[in-house]
């Protein structure tokens, strides 16, 4: 049995038939072949699935692609403007916040979560809005000094 | 600019693709008639398969074949380690169970089919039955009279027995005045690498071609082992790892599922991928540590050590995994003297088939193990003397060297200054105000420790003549090409393969330093065993240590060259060249310069080039390092524990390492930054925990405590400068050096806190119900 539905993407609609079962992280990699967004655990402790779901972060693993029928879905592929990064993909480069780059895509999502809810987050509010996403390269210190740099440069 | 260019923080390289979801790792890879493959795994720890029946999955939507361990011809799983002297008994690794399961995970068949969903459906409907055994889990108890023999041909699950020895330990043992004990439980840890293993192979039917692409830390070894597996030879093969999401060890070894998706990809002419899912990378990717150990030091009264002996069981889980006999052995015990004098070393090892997943190389391997005991026992021994574990420290310490240090167990480390970077730590947290500030605490009835741990690692791994006397099957150089473009840009390929170390950006300013061309001019190339030379891989800190020096080596015989070429050019004798920043001049005429780039455009248009000159502008390098090399370092760790609950804050991390000259000291210290916490986390969070079926109940990331962002304060970074006596720039390597240090650091913390409370050892990790326990249990707590 499938289902048909109709999510946009980073600005591009796909209108697919799925099973009711299939999550939102494989229709986004695999019908939307935005492989930017990763799976890096099946039991939604990772947070390397994260994406905005009309415009909010969640775990794409959380979600079943049905689910999302209408919604629109950034991920980390439709985050930098005409050529131009984000400031949180900009900060994460120049602070040093990556390694192996898997946990990434999610981490800088869920930065963006974190800024869109606090915008002068303190480096104590920034570890406990990371919480629910792992890395295991940086020990996390990077990744403090980056949200801090990219809150200070959208506060301009 | 390219003079300074060695030792800035620049911006990594590899960033904007990881940075914008542009990059693409194996599970990213799709291609036309792709198939998927999944594994049925074994629920039992120990069985005996007694039938097996596949032919409703067979039938399943979607599903194109499946195989049995009687289907699957594939060679047994290799093991590349054989220390010698050891009596090493390696048991048959089959890639799928036949008969017989061993651990939970254990292969038992394989579907391909046309999705995953219909793969992972069909699984469901194959029939198995198992005739349960009596698993063995515990490597003291397993290797007991009356345990359950796990292989036909291995009594006693005795993997091997190896022995390190130096100076005369008897002797040390009988002139002590004191002797202090310890039972350390080095817990099995999950590596957790973010990216969860994955392969992808395709067969050209018509060529007789295969390429894998695959997760690994070492292409080339990988491409190698395979043709040992599946009889393609070597030139036919062509192993790639795109983008790999972190290792630590866990994507050093080959496994069953990238050979089975080659079986698979040869028998149905398509395209093969297949993907693990976290639950199976927790049961079947190789986990780390898993020993224990029973200690004895001996010391004189004023705190001078004479001597160690230990007994060390090493689980090695059901199959020895690729490199996993040399860990516990030959990387862990000859490291045992630390950073100080110890005249007298004895280790007995014993590795043990056990009910488990195989073990591996994790961060550090072996080494955080040797640092921990000799931390951990000196700091023993100042609780017994009541002396200050910083003073034992100073008293034992081998003072600075340049050039060569023996130790007992045979090592001769290259270059150290152990009592300066301890002073540099001492000062930094000013420890004497530090030691005042925890009395103060504690008459406030707070609970607060302090820990100190110094380190010494073997890194750049190393001397392949000593490989071979150690019984690693593989070289262990390093190779570089340098290839400079007629337009002067520069393409790198390195044997080695990095997956998040930064050396696509390290490496182009080892160059840019070198023969003066932009950093943003060299691009490295790496992970592909069609275009890169032959290297050994990305693991033990060896990129940085020695395909950095093959890289230099290889630089400098282009920039030799160049000089030639320029002499030629300059109508000039050889003798009366200069060279500064990227020209080339006679001495005193700086204007009439050729330029790197000039000389790369004349090499390769070869118009007219010197008599017997080749064209082109490029050279090759198989660099293999005299030694190893022996970063140290001195952490500091203060914690906080909360009385009611057992929970331990750490509220002060202090690290300061020697890794010789620094590239790129923002590189550096992520890589210091990661190391330190997983260390952490093996001190405070982290235990593969088995239950006495050798059921997995740590099986998923909701059950396994890895550090998070909000546990963890910001790490203090400082360092200080060493180089290397054989290293062409003096680096050292930097990969494992947190995580070797801080394991001991955080532990020595606790115990330091605890200690007002009677409390002498306890088991890591400390969990608030274990802290808790022993805090209300006193001096009567178990331990370990």
């Amino acid at each position: 049995m499938t289902v048909r539905i109709s999510i946009t993407v980073n600005g591009r609609r796909f209108d697919r038939d799925v099973e009711p079962r299939q999550l939102l992280v494989h229709f986004i990699r695999d019908l939307g072949g935005f492989t930017g967004t990763k799976i890096g655990c099946d039991t939604s402790q990772c947070g390397s699935c994260t994406v905005l779901l009309d415009g909010v972060a969640m775990k794409s693993c959380t979600c079943l692609a049905v689910q999302a029928d209408g919604s629109e879905v950034i991920t980390i592929e439709g985050l930098a403007k005409e050529g131009q990064l984000h400031p949180l993909q900009e900060a994460f480069w120049n602070k040093h916040g990556l390694q192996c780059g898997f946990c990434t895509p999610g981490m800088i999502m869920a930065s963006h979560e974190l800024l869109r809810t606090n915008p002068k987050p303190t480096d104590d509010a920034i570890r406990h809005g990371l919480a629910g996403n792992l890395c295991r390269c940086t020990g996390y210190q990077n990744i403090v000094r980056a949200v801090r740099e990219a809150a200070t440069a959208m506060a301009k | 600019m390219s003079s300074r260019i060695f030792g800035s923080g620049i911006r990594r390289r590899e960033d904007p693709r990881l940075i914008t979801g542009a990059a693409t790792y194996t599970d990213d890879l799709t291609m036309p008639g792709m198939l998927h493959a999944v594994m049925l795994r074994s629920p039992h720890a120990y069985a005996k398969i007694t039938r097996i029946d596949t032919s409703r999955a067979r039938q399943a939507p979607g599903v194109i074949a499946s195989y049995t361990g009687a289907d699957v011809n594939l060679n047994a799983m290799p093991c590349a380690w054989l220390p010698p002297n050891s009596s090493l008994k390696i048991a048959k690794y089959p890639t799928v169970a036949v008969d017989t399961v061993r651990y939970v995970g254990d292969i038992v068949a394989v579907v391909v089919a046309e999705t995953p969903e219909q793969g992972y459906d069909a699984l469901e409907l194959i029939d198995v039955e198992y005739r349960p055994l009596n698993a063995s889990l515990d490597p003291q108890k397993s290797c007991a009279p009356g345990a359950p023999q796990l292989h036909e041909d291995v009594p006693s699950n005795l993997a091997f027995q190896w022995t390190v020895s130096g100076g005369d330990v008897d002797a040390a043992f009988k002139n002590a005045d004191v002797v202090v004990k310890e039972r350390i439980v080095q817990q099995r840890l999950i590596p957790n690498a973010m990216e969860p293993r994955a392969a992808l192979a395709k067969w050209a039917g018509a060529s007789g071609e295969l390429t894998l692409w695959n997760t690994t830390q070492n292409p080339h070894i990988l491409r190698y082992l395979t043709s040992v597996v599946t009889g393609i030879a070597e030139d036919k093969l062509r192993v790639i790892a795109p983008e790999v999401g972190g290792g630590f060890g866990c994507k050093i070894p080959a496994y069953p599922g990238e050979f089975l998706a080659i079986f698979a990809s040869r028998k149905l002419n398509r395209p093969v991928k297949w993907t693990e899912t976290r639950s199976e990378n927790y049961q079947a990717t190789t986990h780390g540590r898993d020993h224990v150990q029973e200690v004895e030091l001996a010391a004189t009264k004023d705190g001078t050590i004479l001597g160690i002996r230990a007994r060390s069981w090493s689980a090695m889980g059901a199959y020895l995994s690729t490199a996993a006999p040399g860990i516990p052995t030959i990387l862990h015990g000859l490291m045992l003297s630390g950073v100080y004098n110890v005249p007298a070393i004895k280790e007995d090892v014993y590795g043990v088939y056990t009910n488990a997943t195989p073990v591996e190389a994790y961060r550090g391997a072996g080494r955080p193990e040797a640092t921990f005991i000799i931390e951990r026992m000196v700091d023993k021994l100042a609780a017994e003397l009541t002396m200050d574990p910083v003073a034992v420290r100073q008293k034992n310490l081998i003072p600075k060297f340049e050039n060569g240090h023996s130790v007992a167990t045979g090592l001769t480390y290259d270059s150290g200054d152990y009592p300066g970077i301890l002073k540099k730590l001492l000062d930094h947290v000013n420890y004497e105000a530090l030691r005042k500030e925890q009395a103060a605490a504690r008459t406030a009835g707070k609970i607060m420790g302090i820990g100190v741990g110094t380190y010494v690692e073997i890194c750049g791994l190393g001397p392949s003549q000593v490989a071979s006397a150690v019984g690693f099957q593989g070289g262990l150089w390093e190779s570089a090409i340098v290839r400079v473009h007629p337009t002067g840009k520069v393409n790198v390929f390195i044997g080695a393969s990095p997956h998040g170390q930064g050396e696509e950006t390290t490496f182009a300013q080892l160059v840019a330093a070198e023969i003066g061309v932009a950093v943003d001019d060299v691009k490295v190339v790496h992970g592909d065993t069609e275009t890169t030379p032959m290297g050994w891989g990305t693991y033990g800190s060896r990129t940085t240590a020695v395909g950095g020096a093959a890289l230099v080596l290889a630089t400098r015989k282009v920039k030799e060259k160049a000089k030639l070429l320029a002499a030629h050019l300059l109508e000039a004798a050889v003798e009366d060249m200069d060279y500064d920043d990227g020209k080339f001049f006679v001495k005193g005429s700086p204007d009439k310069a050729k330029t790197i780039q000039d000389i790369a455009l004349m090499a390769n248009l070869s118009w007219n080039m010197p008599p017997g000159m080749e064209g082109g502008l490029e050279a090759s390098m198989f660099y293999d390092p005299p030694n190893f090399t022996y970063p140290f370092g001195a952490h500091l760790a203060v914690v906080e524990i909360d009385g009611d609950t057992g929970d331990v804050t750490l509220k002060r991390y202090v690290a300061i390492d020697d890794c010789g000259p620094q590239i790129n000291p923002i590189i550096v210290e992520g890589q210091v930054h990661g190391g330190v916490v997983q260390g952490i986390g093996q001190a405070l969070w982290e235990e593969a925990v088995y239950d006495a079926n050798g059921q997995l109940v740590t099986g998923s990331m909701l059950d396994y405590a890895l550090p998070r962002a909000d546990r963890l304060p910001n790490i203090e970074v400082l360092s200080t400068v060493t180089p290397s006596p054989h290293h062409p720039l003096g680096l050292k390597g930097i990969g494992e050096a947190g995580t070797i240090a801080s394991t001991a650091t955080v532990y020595n913390a606790v115990m330091d806190a605890l200690a007002p409370m009677g409390v002498k050892t306890l088991r890591m990790p400390f969990t608030p119900e274990r802290v808790w326990r022993a805090i209300h249990a006193g001096g009567k707590s178990g331990g370990n």
